[in-house]
């Protein structure tokens, strides 16, 4: 009788993601037998950002990356928008650190830069099939030994579930307990285009500089999240992120898309979208429970990489996961060169990916920020807080026909002790964070 | 103008790709499940609604794959899975 022999790659990686994709690269570059498999038509058509990467947690691990990377505008001026209902007050921070290189962060287009870092990957080796959506995992003793994609047995070493927020990859290896909605908040946005100059001048750019709005209060409607806009080259991100909980519980209900609707149509809103073009509507569920809430990253013969472990964190000011994403794809690549240099890829064997990822920055930062979901998860933070400040600024700004009252009282007659009283404790929770 | 533009005719602007099959049923004896309820008003592509009876109906042409109502209804109430490889919305931008 012939037997047939089995392919048996070092790696499978499920999803063609930034977790992924950096796995396949890292492996590929070590000579590794890699193969990704993609469910889109190519690389980046399933994947959606808001807006924004950060590059320098992940700047070493690519060197080769970032020179040609096709990224967007590096973010030079960042501003915080705290929206009432009938006015906002925007806080714009141009700082020289963010005009210098390397830049610290980027607007980016996943369909663009994926499908290219996809590109390099294949360039060093690695095999990604696209239109393959994986529908099982193959285990064998309690322990990964491939996937079925298409009706096909695929066998690996090892299998990196890099399927996003949903992994049923993971599920299928029993490394992911029920997911809770109130871990999870939901994004969705337009992408406008606009000409470059155009852009340019109504953002106060120079040339490739690039501007973040983060905006909260009344654009959720006081519901946990905000809304964001990111300049692009030739276009404008613009979207809400919204706690799903919320979305589900909070008054006033309301259908999400029209949360988004409503958001365009804010006066300040709309005439920087003014002969705007939407060329594309997406949406993305973002793990934001954190390290509390966090599944087995690995097992026997299998490591869970980005969204899919739960690689995604919102602090507020600063709301990231391709970084995380990219960084836990580059630490799963490691462990498993090294699993293949000890030729064991038990749970015992890839520990080295969780130790990889605790002395980086990928758990310290979860780990420190462990209560910053709960400590946000603040009704008044989105509801009363925007429109108390929005309150005080109009009747310090306002000159009557009368006489103008004194500063103190006005701003008193807001902050009363109870009021004071309430903001100690909002200061308390956010020393947690 | 971008400002007015209903939710069929955005989701119109984007690419997808035919499925053999519907990648998300709503499970027999479960249209009326008030997990079922809250899809209304999470699915950023509004793709559910509640008909006269009182049962959530979904049409998912034009979903985003996000996940939210898996989320929000868990698999006792929703049959749901990625669409087949290659098929459903492909991003340009994302």
């Amino acid at each position: 009788m012939v037997e047939e022999t089995v392919e048996i790659f070092d790696a499978i990686i499920v999803g063609a993601g930034l977790a992924g994709l950096a796995a396949a690269y890292t492996l590929a570059a070590e000579g590794l037998e890699v193969l990704v498999l993609e469910r889109g038509d190519y690389p980046g058509a399933k994947n959606v950002t808001g807006g924004r990467i950060y590059l320098n947690p992940v700047r070493e691990m690519f060197p080769e990356l970032w020179k040609k990377a096709p990224l967007e505008r590096y973010i030079a001026h960042e501003e915080v928008c705290i929206m009432d209902k009938e006015r906002s007050i925007n806080v714009r921070y141009d700082g020289m650190e963010l005009g210098m290189e390397p830049y610290q962060s980027y607007s980016v287009l996943r369909g663009k830069f994926d499908k290219w870092f996809a590109k390099q990957a294949e360039r060093k080796g690695a095999m990604i099939v696209a239109k393959s959506r994986v529908d099982d995992v193959i285990m064998e003793n309690g322990q990964v030994v491939g996937v079925i994609a298409g009706g096909e047995e695929l066998r690996a070493n090892v299998v990196i579930a890099c399927d996003g927020v949903l992994s049923f990859t993971a599920e299928k290896a029993g490394l992911r307990k029920g997911a809770q909605a109130k871990n999870f908040a939901v994004g969705f946005k337009e992408i406008i285009e606009l000409p470059r100059q155009v852009i340019e001048d109504r953002f106060n750019l120079e040339g490739d500089e690039g501007l973040a709005r983060l905006y909260m209060g009344d654009v959720t409607k006081g519901k946990f999240g905000g809304g964001f806009l990111y300049t692009n080259k030739e276009s404008i991100s613009l979207g809400i992120v919204v706690g799903i909980k919320d979305l589900m519980e909070e008054e006033p209900r309301i259908e999400a898309p029209q949360l988004l609707d409503d958001f365009k149509q804010r006066p300040e809103v709309a005439r920087l979208l003014k002969g705007g073009e939407t060329v594309e509507y997406s949406a993305h569920v973002i793990p934001e429970g954190g390290y509390k809430v966090m599944d087995k990253l690995y097992g026997d013969g299998i490591l869970v990489a980005g969204d899919a472990a739960g690689f995604s964190m919102n602090i507020g000011v600063t709301v990231r996961g391709m970084e995380y994403a990219m960084a836990s794809g580059y630490f799963a690549a490691q462990a498993v060169i090294q699993a293949k240099e000890k030729n064991d890829f038990t749970r015992a064997g890839l520990a080295t990916y969780e130790t990889l990822l605790k002395n980086s920055f990928v758990l310290k930062d979860f780990i420190n920020f462990k209560e910053s979901l709960e400590v946000l998860e603040y009704p008044p933070l989105f509801k009363h807080y925007p429109e108390l400040a929005g309150n005080i600024m109009k009747d310090l700004y306002e000159v009557p026909a009368g006489p103008k009252a004194r500063l103190y009282p006005t701003i008193k007659k807001y902050i009363s002790m109870g009021e004071m009283w309430a903001m100690v404790q909002v200061g308390r929770r956010m020393m947690k964070i | 103008m971008s400002n007015v533009m209903g939710l069929k005719a955005k989701l119109g602007l984007d690419v997808f790709k035919e499925d053999k099959e519907f990648h998300i049923r709503i499970k027999a004896g479960k249209e009326k499940d008030i997990r079922l309820k809250n899809t209304v008003l999470v699915c950023p592509a509004g793709l559910y609604s509640e008909n006269d009876n009182g049962e959530i109906i979904i049409g998912v042409d034009g979903c985003l794959e996000c996940g939210t109502c898996l989320l929000v209804c868990g698999p006792e109430v929703l049959e749901w899975h990625y669409p087949s490889g290659g098929a459903g919305v492909q991003f340009r931008f994302g």
